[in-house]
């Protein structure tokens, strides 16, 4: 689906989000009259310094309003923008200070919902896509920590050697199946049913309070261990404090 | 009698050179460190073997209690020398249980000591579910009333994923040979070429990315000598002094970080960033020795700034 | 992967009380050896976890070596191994020996 459909789909009655760059911003109403607010990154650009500080910025205006107006974060980026500039500024505070205001703004009653539409990889997922409270996908969606031909470089096996072995697990190849199965997605959308009507029909159902995308991940066989370890770790903690 | 020298020995001791383990042990006081899920429990990565890579028993994340000059503390330390501190399943599964756990006790601090290059490539979607995961709970313990201070001086570096773990931490020390990016100077360069950035040029990394620099453009809150003295004594005073986290921290955060843009966003390397902020003589700062480097980061940037 | 797993007879217990303990690191050319006191005095064991194949035989003397010279009774001792050269696995197999018989502080 194309960004213009993804949002005739969500907003039937239309919708005042602009794009500036690669960045959306701007609000909107369901058919079912809820008022949403909407911020994106989009055309598979990279989210460096001067996009992030952008989207906080608007994420902080919405959360200081407190009116309770759920946050969707449209997604089809590429990773972090990997620049001189953008490190010397300290990108990493940046970024983490998006995920910060996703994470707190969510605290104070704006439902964050990440729709994944497009790519979105390492630094740029996790200060978008994996800080919002509901990680939803289309169909067309590609996370990635990092792509295979990176991955080979790095590790030093070759592209086919790692494609073999991402067949018998999910926890390190790209793709939405894989990202789905160790815990990071709620649900996948049907794009050939109102986006609108299932962004509603999300927001209907009550919220997680609490982090449960490790619990998820054993569930579908993604991740075996993490939820067990950090409840046996947990436990521990409170038994000695 | 015999403990003076011993304690001497251990307070002097350099931080980059000790393992994990080893700065637990030295950091905190004596024989305080009760360790949870330790070595014998033989709680490894289930994905390693997949690409005949070794185990370690610990997974590379010593989690635990202990006490710091008196007072309870949780302690997670990564061994940078196991698969370069990256975070993979297990590995950062003790981390997020001790902050649900921080988050839960309310009185307990947490100090994370950092050696990471990032998410374990083997684990990618496990290790990056584990970065969200953990910055999440960093924030709700830190919500919770509970400071989060990091500590970051060992041989990987805090890169990656790390790096936006860090940025969600209350307070930060770091030491000269402390390094905090989010990209390594090798993906810089293959992106960029190596006109914009040479990743064999060790001064170019270390003034980019490197302990004096972010302390000078406000990334941490501390510089330290490379000894373990030195980052138990700031470990300490960051958690008295840790910013409660909410609405004027972030507000404040948004204003630094645009104001840092605003005055650095033309520089083209370091020592523009640093001559902008009217240091004397920016050129001899990376071999300027620790003491006087620390005292001129003091009357060039105020020490603490509460937006973080 | 392969996996060896060595016991041996000893003379004498190893002495100390600590019951745990472990030295070094999986790295390159490194290991990482954990011990127990989890058996009978007289008796030791040595299982290793290693990504180079083919070297029982080196393992074998090194182990052998390694539980003459220090008679590591009543230990188990974990390894997993970075590939190490076989200097620097008997140098960890005696640290991870002296570190179980200090005393406890």
């Amino acid at each position: 689906m194309t960004l213009d459909n993804i949002l005739a789909s969500l907003f039937p009655n239309g919708h005042a989000i602009e794009k500036n760059g690669s960045l959306l911003i701007g609000s909107a109403t369901l058919a079912d009259g809820t008022a949403v607010e909407v911020i994106g990154a989009a055309d598979h650009a990279p989210l460096g310094i001067d996009e992030a500080i952008r989207l906080s910025r608007r994420v902080l205006e919405i959360a200081a309003r407190g009116d309770r107006m759920p946050i969707l974060v449209l997604l089809d980026s590429d990773s972090q923008r990997m620049s001189k500039r953008d490190e010397l500024l300290g990108l990493n505070e940046f970024l983490a200070h998006l995920a910060k205001a996703l994470i707190f703004a969510d605290t104070r009653g704006h439902r964050t919902i990440g729709l994944l539409y497009g790519h979105t990889a390492a630094g740029a997922f996790i200060a978008t896509a994996l800080s919002t409270r509901a990680l939803v996908t289309l169909p067309g969606a590609e996370p990635a920590v990092m792509d295979l031909p990176s991955m080979s470089k790095v590790t030093k096996l070759q592209i086919e050697v790692l494609e073999e072995k991402a067949k018998s697990t999910p926890v390190f190849a790209p793709g939405v199946a894989n990202v789905e199965r160790v815990g990071a997605i709620a649900a996948t959308w049907d794009d050939n049913v109102s986006l609108g009507a299932q962004l509603q029909a999300l927001l209907a159902t009550a919220e997680e309070t609490a982090d449960t995308r490790d619990r998820l991940g054993k569930e579908r066989n993604g991740r075996p261990k993490a939820a067990d370890v950090a409840s046996r770790v947990y436990a521990l903690a409170l038994g000695r404090s | 009698m015999s403990a003076a020298p011993a304690i001497i020995a251990r307070d002097a001791r350099s931080w980059y050179e000790a393992s994990a383990r080893q700065r637990i042990d030295a950091l905190l006081d004596a024989s305080t460190f009760v360790e949870f899920i330790g070595p014998e429990q033989r709680e490894t990565s289930p994905h390693l073997a997949l690409f005949d890579l070794p185990e370690q028993f610990d997974d590379g994340m010593v989690v635990g209690h202990g006490t710091l000059d008196g007072n309870p503390v949780f302690v997670a330390a990564q061994e940078g020398r196991f698969m370069g501190g990256a975070f993979g399943e297990v590995h950062g599964a003790k981390l997020t249980g001790l902050l649900r756990a921080a988050r839960d006790t309310k009185s307990i601090p947490v100090l994370i000591l950092f050696d990471t290059g990032g998410v374990r490539l083997q684990e990618a979607n496990a290790g990056e579910l584990a970065i969200a995961e953990i910055m999440r709970a960093v924030l709700e313990a830190r919500t919770a009333g509970t400071p989060v201070v990091g500590l970051i001086g060992g041989r990987a570096g805090c890169y990656g994923g790390g790096a936006l773990v860090a940025g969600c931490c209350s307070a930060l020390a770091i030491s000269e040979q402390g390094r905090l990016a989010v990209s390594g100077p090798e993906v810089i360069e293959t992106n960029r070429g190596v006109e914009e950035f040479d990743s064999k040029d060790r001064a170019l990394v270390w003034r980019t990315m490197g302990g004096k620099h972010r302390r000078l453009i406000g990334a941490v809150e501390r510089f330290v000598d490379d000894t373990v003295a030195d980052f138990r004594a700031a470990a300490v005073e960051l958690i008295a002094t840790a910013p409660a986290f909410g609405a004027d921290v972030l507000a404040a955060e948004q204003a630094r970080l645009e104001q840092r843009i605003a005055q650095f966003g033309t520089c083209i390397d370091a020592v523009d960033v640093w001559k902008a902020e009217g240091v004397p003589d920016p050129e001899a700062i990376p071999a300027m020795p620790a003491q006087p480097f620390i005292a001129l980061a003091d009357t060039i940037r105020r020490t603490r700034h509460d937006a973080r | 992967m392969e996996t060896l797993s060595y016991r041996h007879a000893t003379a004498r217990r190893a002495s100390g009380t600590k019951n745990i303990a472990l030295v070094g690191v999986v790295a390159s050319c490194n290991l990482e050896v954990l011990v127990e006191r989890v058996l009978p005095d007289t008796e030791c064991e040595v299982a290793i976890s290693t990504a180079a194949e083919g070297f029982g035989k080196v393992w074998e003397a090194v182990v052998a070596d390694f539980v003459e010279r220090r008679s590591p009774g009543g230990l188990r001792l974990s390894i997993n191994d970075g590939g190490a050269r076989p200097d620097t696995v008997s140098l960890r197999l005696a640290q991870a020996v002296r570190t179980i018989e200090e005393d406890a502080s």
